[in-house]
């Protein structure tokens, strides 16, 4: 099925542009009637993150036996207990704060997340976790469905993508999500900026660009549709810029070089500035990791991934509790398949099934969710004869339990279905 | 400047790119019927421009480093764009661009499976410039841009790139893959309320054995992949449709030898493009593509449309020609009633604004703001058309573009507006000319005349026309008029 806004324009391109011309953003009306707005911030691992070396059963011999390089030695494990079935469990080296967090009781561990019948393609892989659909994983995204359901007229800042495309999951039929990459880059450029003899011609131009595109002649909806797009991104702007200066909290640090972090400092600095996004998606890449893979090196490969996913989420974290935010923010953080068990001939890992999902915040009930795979082939935790971990948390009773418990929205139609599970208790 | 009719410059918006300065001056010559002819009339071999990348100044800069346009991704991007730009047969460029819309094949699926540079040649390599002498998705629809849809469709059905994207190459005897089946009949073809699902069950089996070959070892210089016919996969067993396959009215392809069976893919297509609902999608296709976004298919035109595609045996051209000299495609009244692609958007600046100080390597990251990559589509439907391409952020991508490109034009711009600078409305209307707008309403008007003449008295002199020149042309091309072809 073909998606489309232009139903949308054909039949509400009125309620569409007026409610972007109203001067006031929704959330400021209800922050100033005293409502205090959730978030969601979601942090995707592009790529299929190996969740075996992030959260390492270190007492299974087979992991050892498969892994014979890329194993991580019992010692370097950062130990966090066992889990129901009695597996012993420990992060990644790297992941220190995620330790912290854990023990603070704000990071759950879902186990063998995933789907029945897994996609090893990231193509089609990451279309499914963004539909929720792994029969039919066109059409809008289940975060785009979630944002459609908003009562009109939706601020244009519901959603916020840091990345340079929206992603496929927060493409809805009725609400169009910015990317917004860079919120210094967001803006209005001129091609007379920096001229000293006419220093006010680009404040004359956006005056100018404002008033062409407040014509939205009802004769021309077309016409008009568009120059209200340019409307509600001219709208946008200042409201994008107010974050462009955000200092963070005291002793609070967003590392210069890992772009995660700026990313989440963004996304801090939008959520402390009360923007009104509900929405956040956030992006970190080089997951695909099919040749030396590096789980063990001090500075490279897989425990630099560690690295920077760790220092990016624990300063976003701690910047969050400083400022009292921590119980209206909710991260969860997936990729779009786990790895093969076994290492290959290049020191790496290649595509393989269940993975991990991870929430974090203030109101996240924490610890270890699921069962560990056993990693002995044949083991029926185990799938394409022993190759892969199998699922056993369907992924979109996470979903379900994001759209229910944090959204406040309901699952049964975002999501098409019950996938409500009530052992989930991670938020 | 030439004047053009406002038919022709409809034209070459619609079946072209906009109207650059050579094709005003070339095009100020011709009635409206033999431009038509003249854009449809191309020799490909003269057509050709690749010999002009990076060969002077009259001609938009690749940029960047190094240029690979059979290996790097981003060059196979640019060197179509460059074409789009420069190429005398601009009609030859829409349509590649448009199948390219039609049987929306990404690279990143293929890149999965042999690489990154191996999926660009598979993609967009020159039969020159691929070991194998293989020729890349995108040559193919430039190939035929205006040929045979039939036979094209036995060409993307052997098409490497095709046979990952949809995954023909998987598709065996005992195995079938259902994947091309299923979008040869509901995107390809007659559209998804024509067939039913043991359509698709037949279909996948048709193709049984359409499979690739390797040869040399992928991701290097000697690897190459061509389409292999493997009768030894090849599903011999008769296949039952609930449609007409044959003149006769039969429904079965029969039952044939493993050797002979490559014939029940070319029967199937064969049926498929001569099928009367295909001549009517494709007409109702074309009217989205060349005559209107805003309202719904002409009837008239539809029957006409497809009445010419079937009587000319699938032909594209005869059928091209008749969409351009419809009387609904000339209507004034449909002028700028379709919302711009990004690639036009672009392509059309460079050829209405010019591209002093820039290069196309600069529009990469720009047109994947506005929600177009090249070689890139987002699923197997295609980009969505229309008004899906306007997103907040894409507008700000275009209006963005807009004011980097007016930045580097100041100087050129202020020195064709020198003629036009009496007042602020000779400079408008200057503007407005170049820019092959449609009618500016009041309001609009008004906004630019008070722009032109915010931040002092209006005398013309030079620094002040560079500097509202600039603005003058960021707006216009900012503004929603602009956003229509």
């Amino acid at each position: 099925m073909k998606f489309t806004r232009r139903e949308f324009i054909r039949d509400g391109v009125a309620a569409f542009t007026v409610g972007f011309a109203a001067p006031t953003f929704l959330s400021d009306l209800a922050r100033a009637q005293g409502a205090r707005s959730r978030t969601l911030v979601v942090l995707y691992l592009a790529g299929g993150n190996d969740a075996l070396s992030t959260l390492i059963p270190y007492r299974d011999p087979f992991y050892y036996s498969r892994r014979p390089t890329l194993a991580v030695p019992p010692l370097n494990v950062i130990q966090i207990g066992t889990d129901r079935s009695g597996m012993e469990l420990g992060l990644h080296p790297r992941l220190a704060g995620f330790k912290q967090i854990f023990d603070q009781g704000h990071l759950a561990l879902i186990q063998r997340s995933g789907y029945p019948s897994s996609s090893r393609s990231h193509f089609l892989g990451t279309d499914i976790w963004s539909t929720a659909n792994p029969a039919n994983s066109t059409g809008p995204g289940w975060l785009g469905r979630y944002l459609d359901l908003l009562p009109s007229p939706v601020d244009p800042l519901a959603g916020w993508a840091t990345t340079r495309e929206v992603p496929h999951s927060l493409i809805g039929q009725r609400v169009s999500v910015p990317a917004i990459q860079t919120p210094s880059s967001y803006a209005f450029q001129s091609p007379n900026q920096g001229n000293g003899q006419f220093p006010n011609d680009p404040a004359f131009e956006r005056t100018a660009m404002t008033r062409i595109a407040s014509h939205l002649p009802e004769e021309k909806p077309h016409l008009a549709f568009v120059n209200g797009t340019t409307q509600a991104a001219l709208a946008t702007l200042d409201k994008v810029a107010s974050v462009v200066n955000y200092q963070p909290s005291t002793g609070v640090v967003y590392a210069a070089n890992n772009p995660l972090a700026q990313a989440l400092r963004a996304v801090a600095g939008a959520i402390t500035r009360g923007i009104g996004t509900k929405v956040f998606w956030v992006q970190t890449g080089g997951y695909d990791t099919h040749a030396t893979q590096n789980t063990n090196a001090a500075n490279a490969g897989y425990a630099n991934l560690m690295g920077t996913l760790d220092s990016a989420v624990t300063a976003f974290y701690n910047d969050l509790r400083n400022q009292r935010l921590l119980d209206d923010t909710l991260i969860v953080m997936f990729s779009e398949f786990g790895r093969r068990i076994s290492e290959n001939v290049s020191n790496g890992t290649d595509h393989g099934a269940a993975g991990l999902m991870m929430t974090i915040g203030g109101g996240v009930q924490g610890g270890l969710f699921g069962t560990a795979a056993r990693l002995q082939p044949g083991n029926p935790t185990l799938e394409n004869n022993g190759a892969d971990v199998t699922w056993e948390t369907d992924f979109r009773s996470v979903y379900a339990r994001i759209i229910d418990n944090w959204l406040g929205a309901d699952s049964l139609s975002i999501l098409g279905g019950n996938f409500r599970n009530p052992a989930l208790t991670i938020v | 400047m030439a004047q053009l009719s406002q038919f022709v410059e409809h034209l070459l918006r619609r079946a072209g790119f906009g109207v650059s300065e050579e094709e005003r001056e070339r095009f100020s010559r011709y009635t409206y019927p033999i431009a038509v002819s003249v854009m449809t009339n191309y020799d490909p071999a003269e057509a050709d421009v690749d010999d002009k990348i990076d060969s002077g100044p009259q001609y938009v800069p690749i940029g960047g480093r190094g240029f690979s346009p059979n290996l790097v991704l981003n060059d196979a991007r640019k060197r179509w764009l460059f074409r789009m730009v420069h190429s005398p047969a601009p009609l030859q460029e829409r349509m590649a661009l448009l199948w390219h819309h039609h049987f929306a094949t990404a690279h990143s699926k293929i890149s999965d499976a042999v690489g990154t540079t191996d999926a660009t040649r598979l993609m967009a390599a020159k039969p020159s410039e691929d070991p194998g002498h293989a020729r890349g998705q995108i040559e193919l629809f430039r190939q035929y841009a205006l040929g045979n849809f039939r036979e094209l469709l036995v060409e993307v059905a052997k098409d490497p790139a095709m046979l990952y994207w949809l995954d023909g190459r998987l598709n065996r005897k005992g195995a079938p893959q259902e994947n091309f089946g299923r979008e040869l009949m509901e995107l390809f073809t007659f559209g998804v309320e024509h067939y039913v699902e043991t359509d698709v069950y037949a279909a996948a089996r048709v193709f049984t054995g359409w499979n690739l070959s390797q040869t040399g070892t992928r991701g290097t210089a000697s690897a190459f992949y061509s389409f292999n016919y493997d009768a030894s996969r090849h599903d011999t067993e008769g296949k039952e449709f609930s449609f007409p396959i044959y003149r006769n009215g039969s429904k079965q392809i029969p039952a044939r030898s493993a050797a002979a069976g490559m014939q029940d893919g070319l029967d199937l297509i064969a049926a498929l493009a001569s099928h009367p609902e295909t001549a009517g999608r494709m007409a109702r296709r074309l009217w989205t593509w060349f005559v209107s976004e805003t309202e719904a298919p002409d009837p008239a035109f539809v029957d006409n449309i497809a009445g010419v595609y079937l009587r000319n045996d699938t032909n594209m051209k005869p059928v091209i020609r008749a969409v351009l000299l419809s009387p609904q495609f000339t209507d004034p009244d449909r002028f700028h009633q379709r919302y711009s692609w990004p690639v036009e958007f672009v392509v059309r600046m460079f050829k209405e604004v010019g591209f002093v100080g820039s290069n196309l390597d600069t529009t990469l990251t720009p047109l994947l703001n506005m929600g177009q990559q090249l070689l890139e589509p987002p699923d197997v439907n295609g980009w969505e058309l229309g008004p899906g391409w306007f997103t907040t952020g894409g507008m700000l991508a275009r209006m963005n573009f807009a004011a980097t490109l007016t930045a580097n034009q100041r100087i050129a711009l202020r020195d064709a507006a020198r003629a036009s600078r009496q007042t602020p409305e000779t400079l408008l209307d200057f503007a407005i000319g170049r820019l092959s707008l449609p009618e500016i309403d009041p309001e609009v008007r008004n906004a630019l005349l008070d722009y032109i003449r915010a931040g002092g008295t209006w005398t013309g002199e030079d620094a002040q026309l560079a500097v509202k020149t600039a603005g003058v042309f960021h707006l216009l091309t900012g503004s929603g008029d602009y956003q229509f072809v």
